[in-house]
C-alpha cells in the first residue's frame, strides 16, 4: 500500500506527463515532442552512456557549488544574523548578488576566471547563496525572544542559546532557503553550460536544439528537473531527521 | 501564641529601573516571606513583570539590589525558576525534552533528567503525553509543561509571570485550585504576577498592590480568614469578597 505522499507525487507526475503527451500529439508546437518520444530519447542516451558522461561533467560545478553555498551560506547567514557588524558588512553583497542579472555578470566572470570550472562554480554560487544567506540571517534575527529568555533563565550559556535555541528555531526557514537556493543552483549549473562553454547536460541541450533533435533536448531538460526533485526530497528527509518537530503535519 | 519571625526568601531593596527616559520602577522595596505565595497585583504598565524579571536576573536593575536567601543576585541562578506567560516552549522538541530542558542546561545526564521530568509530567497531569509536541497540545496543557519544567529544577523560589492569563477561564480556575494545593505541598516560595484581583486574593498569602508609572508599592494585604478553607468554599467566603471589593476600590482611581 502506497503512502499518501508517494501516491500524490506519482499521481501529479502522471497528470503532467499525460498532459505533455496530449500536447505533443495535438501539435501545439512543431518543436514540442510527445512525452513518450522524449522518454525514448532519454532511454537511448542512457543505454549509450551519453547521459552519464554528460552528468560527470555537469555534476562537478553543481556539487561543488551546492556544497559551498549550503554550508558556507548557512554559516555566513548565522553569523550575519547574530552580529550587527557582520550584517552591515555582508548583507549588501548578497542582496546585490541576488538582484544583479546573471547574464550581465557572466562576461565579467569569464574575464576574471576564464571559461573553466571556477567560473561555473561561481555561477552556481551566485544563483544559490543569496537566498540561503538572507533566509538564514532573517530567521536567526527573528528568533522569538521569549524562548531565548527562557534558556537564559534556566542557566543557558551564550553557546547553549545559539546551538539549542536559535538554530533549531531558525531551521524551518533555513531549510526553506536551502530548497530555494539549491534549486537555483541547479539552474545556475545549466545556465553556466549554456552561456560559458558547452559541457555536460547543457551541451546536450544546445547541441540537440541546433540539430533540431527536440526529443533529446527535452529528455536532457527532463533529466535535470528529475535530479533536482530527487535532491529536494533528500533535503526534506534530512530536515525531518534532524528536526523531527518541524514536521507539523504539512510537509507533504 | 508564639510569634514566628518569618524568614524572607527574597528581598528587594531600593530598586530603580529606567528604560531610557521612562522610569519604570522607583525606589521599590519589598520582602517575600519564605514558603509563601506573594502576589504582585496591579493594572497594566505598573512594572510588575519588570520587577519579576529583575528578581529573576533576566533584566538588570538601574539601581538597588535583590537578595535571594541571603545573597545579592544580578543574573539567573539555580535558586530561581521562571514560568512564562506565553509558555516559552520549544516547538521543535517534544514534551519530555521541554520539561527536562532546565536539567539539560545544567549538564544532568539524559537518563536521569528524563526520569525526573517524567515524574513532574505525571504530577501536572500530563502522563502519556511525554512524546507529544507542543503544537499537538491545548493552551492549558502547554502551560502545564512550562510549570513542570520550572518544578523539575527544584529551585526554592518559583517566579510566575501571569501564568494563567493565556488560557481559557475554566482552565484558569482549575489552575488556581491546583496552585493552592501546590503551595501547600511544596516547600517553595512563590512570587506571582497577575492583573486579576480575584485570582490574587484566591491564591495569595500576601498581596503587594503596585501602582503605575513610576511603580511603587501602595499597600500590602494579607488575607487570612479563609486561607484554611477548602478550594471550593473560598470563592463564597465573605472576607474573600470584601477583600476583592476593597482592592478594586483602591485600584479604580488609577484606571480612571
Amino acid at each position: 500500500m502506497l503512502s499518501r505522499s508517494l501516491f500524490l507525487k506519482l499521481l501529479s507526475g502522471a497528470l503532467i506527463f499525460g498532459a505533455w503527451e496530449y500536447a505533443g500529439r495535438t501539435g501545439v508546437n512543431y518543436a514540442l515532442p510527445t512525452f513518450l518520444e522524449s522518454m525514448k530519447a532519454l532511454f537511448d542516451m542512457t543505454v549509450s552512456g551519453l547521459i552519464f558522461e554528460a552528468y560527470a561533467d555537469t555534476l562537478r560545478p553543481l556539487a561543488i557549488g551546492v556544497l559551498i553555498s549550503s554550508f558556507i551560506g548557512v554559516g555566513i547567514g548565522v553569523w550575519v544574523g547574530l552580529s550587527e557588524k557582520f550584517d552591515w558588512m555582508f548583507s549588501p553583497i548578497f542582496i546585490i548578488m541576488q538582484a544583479a542579472p546573471l547574464a550581465a555578470l557572466i562576461p565579467l566572470l569569464i574575464m576574471a576566471y576564464g571559461i573553466g570550472l571556477t567560473s561555473k562554480v561561481f555561477v552556481v554560487c551566485i544563483m544559490a547563496m543569496p537566498v540561503i544567506v538572507l533566509n538564514t540571517s532573517g530567521a536567526v534575527k527573528n528568533t522569538p525572544s521569549s524562548v531565548k529568555e527562557m534558556a537564559r533563565s534556566f542557566l543557558g550559556s551564550e553557546k547553549d542559546v545559539i546551538l539549542k535555541i536559535i538554530i533549531p528555531a531558525a531551521s524551518p526557514v533555513i531549510f526553506a532557503g536551502l530548497r530555494l537556493g539549491v534549486s537555483a543552483g541547479f539552474i545556475g549549473a545549466i545556465l553556466a553550460e549554456l552561456k560559458i562553454t558547452p559541457t555536460g547536460v547543457g551541451d546536450i541541450i544546445s547541441y540537440s536544439r541546433m540539430t533540431a533533435d527536440y526529443p533529446s533536448m527535452y529528455a536532457a531538460i527532463f533529466s535535470i528537473i528529475l535530479l533536482a526533485v530527487l535532491f529536494l526530497n533528500l533535503l526534506e528527509k534530512i530536515e525531518n531527521y534532524l528536526f523531527k518537530g518541524n514536521n507539523q503535519g504539512y510537509i507533504s | 501564641m508564639t510569634k514566628e519571625i518569618l524568614e524572607n526568601a527574597v528581598s528587594v531593596k531600593g530598586v530603580y529601573k529606567n528604560y531610557g527616559e521612562v522610569e519604570a520602577l522607583r525606589d521599590m522595596s519589598l520582602d517575600f516571606p519564605k514558603g509563601q505565595l506573594t502576589s504582585l497585583l496591579g493594572p497594566s504598565g505598573c512594572g510588575k513583570t519588570t520587577l519579576l524579571k529583575i528578581i529573576a536576573g533576566l533584566l538588570p536593575a538601574t539601581q538597588g539590589e535583590v537578595i535571594v536567601n541571603g545573597k545579592v543576585v544580578t543574573k539567573p541562578g539555580p535558586d530561581r525558576a521562571f514560568v512564562f506567560q506565553d509558555f516559552a516552549l520549544m516547538p521543535w522538541a517534544n514534551v519530555i525534552r521541554n520539561v527536562a530542558f532546565g536539567l539539560e542546561l545544567r549538564g544532568v545526564g539524559k537518563v536521569e533528567r528524563e526520569e525526573i521530568a517524567s515524574k513532574y509530567i505525571g504530577n501536572v497531569g500530563l502522563k502519556g503525553f511525554e512524546h507529544s509536541f507542543p503544537h499537538e497540545l491545548s493552551g492549558g496543557m502547554r502551560q502545564r509543561v512550562g510549570l513542570a519544567r520550572a518544578l523539575s529544577v527544584d529551585s526554592p523560589v518559583l517566579l510566575m509571570d501571569e501564568p494563567f492569563s493565556a488560557v481559557d477561564e475554566q482552565t484558569r480556575r482549575k489552575f488556581q485550585e491546583d496552585l493552592l494545593n501546590l503551595v501547600k505541598n511544596e516547600n517553595k516560595t512563590f512570587i506571582f504576577v497577575t492583573h486579576s484581583i480575584e485570582e490574587a486574593v484566591y491564591v495569595s498569602d500576601q498581596i503587594a498592590l503596585l501602582l503605575p508609572r513610576p511603580s511603587r508599592v501602595s499597600e500590602i494585604i494579607k488575607p487570612s480568614g479563609f486561607r484554611h478553607k477548602d478550594v471550593d468554599s473560598i470563592r463564597k467566603d465573605s472576607e474573600y469578597l470584601d477583600t476583592v471589593e476593597s482592592i478594586w476600590k483602591s485600584l479604580r482611581t488609577y484606571v480612571e
